[in-house]
């Protein structure tokens, strides 16, 4: 599981993250909502490991580990993946190879990549010239590979298509394992009891959620959070009294 | 047409003329005296020390010469090996072919014999070079290797190449130039002259292996005709005192395409001024100049000269840097337009590795180095479009090769 404890978190001179309080229990994942610039990717960031962003207070600790001062592949190898919104381009590795480091040798590449219809895309350079859907696609097919325990998405659906908004719902639900049908063995109930895989999602539609039956939503608001609750229900008050009600919860 | 003599005159003029750019040599610090060294056959090739087989291999020269179309051997001043088994395709040493005629149409036509004390060096003292030639309409299915050897401490090698791809002809040439382990001082002097004719299609990949004293002074000027290709790939990652090179080509046909690439890795101590120019002087000329340099600690001069003559052209040039423990990069591209219509760009870029790519890659489970060896050799690998696999893979190796001492 991973816990978060009363973090404050510093980018340069500026506070941006304060009494954050977060806990995702196995199987759960959790829906982030909030305006832009409210730190939300900040967040995501904080727990991935960058140190740019400094925790000068609380603590996080994954897998029953503190590791509020891991550096960011110690956190990978740990469990921690991270699909990003805006990846940089690295020039000359093409995404076959991400892909193989991700993995670490133990999926092919091929058969990922035809899951998210990414195959076109392995022997082009990673992120490069991507579009908005292409790189979500990308990014999914690393997570896809590294197979993390506990998976930080940032804004997934902005950007996708249509045609593809499907694929990458059904894609993450799958990761997160919240594809699982009954079957003649175990019932809904056990198999989602069985759930081992932790989820983190920023969204600003909410389009997500038609795919991935989010456990909890919260809202972050000036760098705090507030409203631990069913998502939907957050979806549609914000949709109703914008993120003003927020302030007032919060205050 | 220059008579012999001539030519001697104009040298003589020029011997002790500095070069346009560069930091000056004082060519008198060396020796010019031949060494003479035995005709080696093929055998006796294979049976050079393993550790002399390894600098070769370094600089392209594979001495099994298994996929190689033909091989050039030349070792201080001496050639020690000639041959070609492809049909079409001949391999001559300069000095044997100087004997014949035909070659006064091509020797110092492109490059001026006074252009500079080196060229006049390589005509007043010539040791020898090599001349490569594809007959019209003959394709080498395998590249054609030659290597330029320096093995005599304080040596300065004088050499003159003449490459020439007839009509409709396709040759690849991969050269090498190292220098024995113990070599620690010497010069090169090499002047090269390309002629790809109507329809031919040339590439060169160049492959330098020098010694920390080395200076290095090659002088190269291409001509490409109507329909021509001419593809010249450069790699430089060991150290040098200093070389200086700029080549230049010539378009002077329509839809005559140059390529440039290069791929230099400077060392602390070295200094490296280079980078390509081409006119493009008809309709539908394209030319491309791409290069890639990583300081280690040395100085590098990255140019690049673009001179668009006549509309209808097109030409881009691409010049990035990256700076790991200090060093110099200095990037100069230049754009020259002379008429309405031609489409000339360029992009250059000196820096250290962007940290959120190595914050990238680590969240993807890499270490911090390997994060940085991996971005590094991304960076230098640029995808070469027209060169055969085997080049390709020459290539690969010698990134792969000095990657492993850089890191």
């Amino acid at each position: 599981m991973l816990l978060v404890e009363d973090l404050r978190v510093e980018l340069g001179e500026k506070v941006i993250l304060q009494h954050i309080d977060l806990e995702i229990e196995p199987g759960e994942t959790h829906v982030l909502f909030g305006p832009n610039g409210s730190g939300k990717t900040s967040l995501l960031m904080t727990i991935m490991g960058y140190p740019q962003y400094k925790v000068t207070h609380g603590k996080i600790v994954f897998r029953d580990q503190d590791i509020t001062q891991m550096p960011i592949n110690e956190r990978a190898l740990l469990g921690i993946g991270m699909s990003y919104q805006r990846p940089p381009t690295i020039h000359g590795l093409k995404t076959r190879q991400m892909v193989k480091i991700c993995a670490k040798g133990e999926m092919n590449e091929e058969t990922l990549a035809e899951r998210v219809n990414f195959k076109d895309f392995l022997d082009r350079d990673v992120n490069a010239g991507f579009s908005g859907g292409e790189i979500k696609r990308s990014e999914l097919l690393q997570l896809m590979a590294q197979n993390p325990d506990l998976m930080l998405f940032d804004e997934p659906e902005s950007g996708v298509d249509m045609e593809n908004i499907h694929l990458v719902g059904r894609s993450i639900a799958a990761l997160l394992q919240k594809d699982l049908s009954p079957d003649e063995a175990k019932t809904k109930m056990q198999k989602k009891l069985e759930r081992t895989k932790m989820g983190l999602i920023i969204t600003h539609t909410g389009y997500i959620l038609d795919y991935v039956a989010a456990d909890k939503g919260q809202v972050l608001f000036n760098g705090m959070l507030s409203c631990v609750t069913n998502p939907r229900e957050i979806l549609n008050c914000i949709g109703q009294n914008g993120y003003e009600e927020c302030v007032r919860c919060i205050a | 047409m220059y008579s012999v003599d001539e030519f001697r005159e104009k040298a003589t003029m020029a011997k002790d003329k500095k070069a346009a750019i560069g930091p000056d040599i004082n060519l008198d610090e060396f020796e010019t005296a031949p060494v003479p060294h035995d005709y080696m056959a093929d055998e006796q090739l294979c049976e050079l020390p393993q550790e002399d087989q390894q600098r070769l291999i370094m600089a392209g020269l594979d001495v099994t010469k298994k996929d190689r179309g033909g091989t050039f051997f030349q070792k201080d001043t001496s050639v020690i090996h000639c041959h070609s088994q492809q049909e079409g395709i001949e391999v001559i040493p300069i000095r044997k072919a100087l004997e014949q005629d035909w070659i006064r149409d091509y020797y110092w036509k492109l490059v001026a014999v006074d252009a500079d004390k080196y060229t006049a060096a390589a005509e007043l003292g010539l040791h020898d070079g090599y001349v490569i030639r594809a007959l019209p309409g003959s394709t080498s299915v395998y590249p054609i290797q030659a290597c330029l050897y320096l093995d005599k401490d304080g040596l300065q090698q004088n050499v003159h190449n003449i490459i020439i791809a007839e009509e409709n002809s396709e040759l690849h040439i991969i050269t090498g130039c190292a220098t024995s382990p113990h070599l620690k001082k010497g010069a090169h002097v090499g002047i090269s002259e390309f002629y790809v004719k109507k329809n031919a299609k040339l590439s060169f990949t160049m492959i330098h292996n020098w010694a920390e004293d080395m200076v290095v002074r090659p002088r190269s000027v291409a001509q490409v005709e109507e329909g021509g290709l001419f593809l010249n790939n450069y790699i430089c990652m060991k150290p040098v005192r200093s070389l200086q090179m700029y080549p230049t080509t010539h378009l002077v046909g329509k839809d005559a395409v140059a390529r440039f690439y290069s791929i230099i890795v400077g060392s602390p101590g070295s200094e490296y001024d280079l980078g390509g120019r081409v006119f493009l002087k008809n309709k539908g000329n394209r030319a491309e100049i791409v290069a890639r340099t990583i300081s280690n600690g040395g100085k590098i001069i990255a140019r690049g000269h673009l001179i668009g003559e006549v509309s209808e052209i097109k030409a881009h040039l691409e010049c990035r840097g990256l700076l790991l423990n200090g060093g110099i990069i200095h990037a100069i591209p230049e754009l020259e337009g002379h008429a309405d219509g031609v489409e000339m760009s360029h992009e250059a870029a000196v820096g250290k590795i962007a940290q959120e790519e190595i914050a990238y890659l680590m969240s993807r489970g890499l270490s911090e180095d390997e994060a940085t060896a991996t971005i590094v050799r991304g960076f230098l690998s640029v995808d070469i479009p027209g060169l055969p696999p085997q080049l390709k893979a020459e290539i690969d190796r010698a990134i792969e090769e000095s990657d492993k001492d850089m890191m």
